[in-house]
């Protein structure tokens, strides 16, 4: 099924008499895919809105990511919290929508300085369970009217409501870029390396860190955006400030500069590799420990050691990687794997909450059943 | 205002509701006396008011948590109360209501200077957050006018904002997790230390919601590097259209100052009279302000100042100096002492389009004229949020009527052209019952039934909100 409208959408459901599997361009199967029959929101398509001298952008949900990201760049703007692209990662085809990305809640990098996905969402509309059309939010900067439904929307994969229409806000283009390398850090040192740059007035929008760079060494990255002369002038003041732990050499060629963000954003070290996938937010000093105390496990550090990419051998490390979070606080999905306890189990009064919610927006239990945690 | 009858059989059995919450509570924890409830009969809404049935002062998650668990048990709703400080009423209690005030709760937990965050008991007020980190250098972000007396316990019900959320967003955006106690006594973590959720996003969904999902007891808040510098522009204009639209130019422009507020005449001439900044007497001002390293602050003024001159600016100050940003912020900072100095007004909150301003602004006049009271603007207009202020005359017959009859239509307005009732004050009890105007019936049902998981019996914050007929059927079931 693959409705053109809201209100074509509405009928579907209500009329509805099994589970239904949403997809916008089913390139993010995490979790698995559940038994439904496919709905897709592939064809509610097109830019509703778009003012760049309010930032902000209305758009259906099946529109693919890349008319977004290329109509945002012909006026010198971005969707600032860098989604990423799951294609490489989870080895599937399709066309990236924007309603993938708000449910997924996909953030990149510059998580980390700018917010993720749900910080830049200012409104949505969508069906839910029983068939409701709800407007939540605006397309507003500012806007504390009655409850905040858009957070919850956000990241909550078509479980509660099939998303038809997003607001954003979107952000200026810096004008240059800059990332600082350095090569041969373990990860101890990196993370601190990186809890440094982040705590300083610097304005760092990447950190990562790199177990095996491209060359094999690892690879500790720092990005800096904005105005060339402030870049420069930043850069400077952080090789002196990190100066005491390694070589920091400033790379400003926009291509590299741009490769080398997008091989961390869809982590790329883990394309065409076997094994499982798992994501972990943790707090970033946390993080190195939890991978030494995994053996076998490669790792990839984004938003400075905040969000670690981990890559396993096929089934294994749940119960050992569930446990090194669950210790320190934190959660941990396997993005890429068998199985349908992908989503990390909630503390029993969390729990509770979530099927609530999920029982009053979906009380037939039709939406993408299976999917995240249930009680 | 309407407000629920209280319930006789909680009024009747007060005296057995406060033998049994001083059994978990200390004595003085548990305030009933009618002379000193009546301290907390209002927040800074002052308009209404209303003495609740008790008071309670706990000092700790788990002293929340048993004196919520015994209200819920005889169905006695409760009220929680940051520093009382809203605009909205969203602390205003029934007469049959308790209200658990988290003031005894203002410690610091936990600081980390790596991981950036520091989590607090959320009694602690706002400006003393930052307080707490800023030997090191750091600060917390959201910066509600009344920073130095509301508490983190209302910025996280409200969402509160601030000037400098153009850049670092609101309450929302710096929230990393927070211990919350439900209206049955549970207790519950949400996020913490790390980033975003691994189910839904119920932190994001708390926030803002005004007290009515639970009591927010402990928060982790995420601290920022404070900037090496930042000075401000002063630019006027004669007209607020065209300063309207120089706002949308500097935005679109790449630059992204922390902070663009917006005066327009009458409110540059009170503040004139009052605090004697030196503005100029003009339509409109504008402040924008920006940070970073001297260098960096120069090279972005002088692109503001660029975009500027292409609106013919009658006046153009740039800040050289600490003392130089002092003397531009100065009157922006008290105008709201200035207006008051005027009389009684009344503060509106609704946030707009950006590419809207000219046209509201102009609205906003056109509709002074029609109902008789003057305006004063003063706002955060690179975000759109607006605080058009009100004037009347408290003891004149009528003239509150009109007042908010007015600001009721200027927020209609507001929705009207794609913008919201209130961007970072709350619905509360203020704006309760225009809020079938932004949203429909689904919109509102759908938010009532995150109320219904939460809060089942409709006991937290009672009357906020949401309007009564709409609510109805859910508070009686």
């Amino acid at each position: 099924m693959t409705p053109e409208t809201e209100a074509e959408l509405a009928t579907i459901i209500k009329e509805a008499d099994g589970p239904l599997r949403i997809e916008g361009g089913g390139t993010r199967p995490i979790g698995g895919a559940s038994n439904g029959a496919r709905l897709s929101t592939s064809a509610m398509t097109g830019i509703e809105l778009y003012e760049p001298g309010a930032l902000t952008l209305v758009v259906r949900t099946g529109t693919p990511l890349a008319e977004i990201e290329a109509t945002l760049e012909a006026e010198g703007q971005r969707l600032a919290f860098e989604p990423m692209d799951h294609r490489g990662l989870l080895d599937t085809n399709g066309t990236p929508t924007i309603g993938g990305v708000v449910a997924a809640n996909v953030s990149g990098p510059r998580r980390v300085q700018a917010g993720a996905c749900r910080d830049f969402l200012l409104g949505v509309r969508f069906v839910d369970g029983q068939g409701r059309i709800v407007r939540n939010g605006g397309r507003v900067m500012k806007n504390v009217t009655g409850y905040d439904m858009v957070k919850l929307m956000a990241g909550s994969y078509g479980t509660l409501g099939i998303l038809t229409e997003v607001a954003l806000k979107v952000l200026p283009r810096p004008r240059a870029t800059g990332v600082l390398l350095c090569e041969g850090l373990d990860d101890a040192t990196a993370i601190q390396v990186l809890c440094r740059a982040l705590g300083s007035p610097y304005e760092v929008s990447g950190a990562a860190h790199l177990q095996h760079g491209l060359d094999g060494a690892p690879m500790t990255m720092i990005r800096l955006e904005g105005f060339a002369d402030s870049v420069a002038y930043r850069a400077g003041e952080m090789q002196k400030l990190l100066a005491d732990s390694g070589t920091f050499t400033l790379e400003t060629d926009p291509d590299r500069t741009a490769a080398d963000w997008r091989h961390i954003r869809d982590v790329e070290p883990f394309h065409g590799r076997a094994g499982d996938v798992w994501r972990l937010s943790v707090k970033p000093t946390d993080a190195p420990g939890i991978v030494a105390a995994l053996p076998g496990a490669e790792a990839v550090y984004d938003w400075g050691g905040g969000l670690v990419w981990l890559l396993v051998p096929e089934d294994t490390g749940k119960t050992a990687i569930r446990q090194a979070v669950a210790q320190r606080g934190g959660h941990a999905t396997r993005v890429r794997g068998a199985g349908t306890d992908a989503f990390p189990p909630l503390p029993a009064p969390v729990a509770a909450l979530q099927a609530g919610l999920r029982r009053r927006f979906d009380p037939r239990g039709i939406l993408n059943p299976g999917l995240m945690a249930e009680a | 205002m309407q407000m629920p009858e209280p319930n006789p059989d909680i009024l009747a059995r007060k005296a057995e509701l406060v033998a049994r919450l001083r059994k978990v509570l200390p004595r003085d924890a548990v305030i009933e006396d009618p002379v000193e409830t009546r301290a907390y009969e209002c927040d800074a809404l002052t308009a209404y008011k209303c003495p609740p049935l008790a008071v309670l002062l706990p000092a700790s998650t788990r002293e929340v948590s048993d004196a919520l668990a015994i209200c819920h048990e005889m169905g006695v709703p409760v009220v929680p109360r940051g520093a009382g400080t809203s605009l909205a009423g969203g602390a205003l209690p029934t007469a049959d209501s308790v209200i658990v005030g988290v003031a005894r709760m203002n410690e610091v937990l936990e600081t980390d200077y790596d991981n950036r965050f520091i989590r607090v008991q959320t009694g602690r007020t706002n400006l003393s957050v930052t307080g707490a980190v800023e030997e090191e250098g750091f600060f917390y972000a959201p910066d509600p006018s009344s920073q130095l007396a509301c508490a983190i316990a209302g910025n996280i019900a409200m969402n509160s904002g601030g000037a400098h959320c153009l850049k670092y967003g609101v309450t929302t955006n710096n929230l990393m997790g927070v211990t919350m106690v439900l209206m049955d006594g549970t207790v519950v973590e949400l996020g913490g230390a790390h980033l975003d959720a691994g189910g839904y996003d119920l932190l994001g969904l708390v926030c803002g919601s005004e007290g009515q999902l639970g009591v927010v007891t402990e928060a982790t808040l995420r601290i920022l590097r404070k900037p090496e510098g930042a000075r401000p522009v002063l630019i006027g204009f004669d007209s607020s259209e065209v300063a309207g639209a120089c706002v949308s130019d500097i935005i679109k422009a790449g630059v992204l100052p922390v902070a663009i507020e917006f005066m327009d005449r009458p409110c540059i001439r009170a503040t004139e009279d009052f605090a004697h900044a030196g503005y100029p007497d003009c339509e409109a001002l504008l402040i924008v302000e920006v940070e970073g390293s001297d260098p960096e602050i120069d090279e972005q003024l002088d692109l503001i100042e660029a975009i500027a001159r292409r609106h013919d600016p009658v006046e153009l100050r740039q800040s050289r100096s600490a003392e130089e940003s002092a003397a531009i912020w100065k009157g922006r900072k008290s105008a709201f002492g200035a207006m008051g100095q005027l009389g009684d007004y009344m503060c509106l909150d609704g946030t707009i389009p950006v590419s809207a301003l000219p046209h509201v602004l102009g609205r906003i006049g056109e509709m002074s004229q029609e109902f008789g009271l003057d305006v004063a603007n003063v706002f955060h207009a690179g975000d759109g949020n607006m605080h058009p202020l009100i004037l009347y005359d408290a003891n004149k017959p009528g003239d509150l009527e009109t007042c908010e009859a007015f600001g009721a239509e200027i927020l209609k307005l507001c929705v009207e052209v794609g913008g919201c009732l209130t961007g970072e004050h709350g619905v509360g009890i203020e704006k309760r019952d225009l809020m079938a105007h932004q949203y429909g019936a689904d919109d509102l049902s759908a938010q009532m039934d995150v109320k219904d998981v939460f809060d089942p019996r409709w006991l937290l914050n009672p009357a906020k909100v949401f309007p009564l007929d709409v609510s109805g059927t859910r508070r009686a079931a």
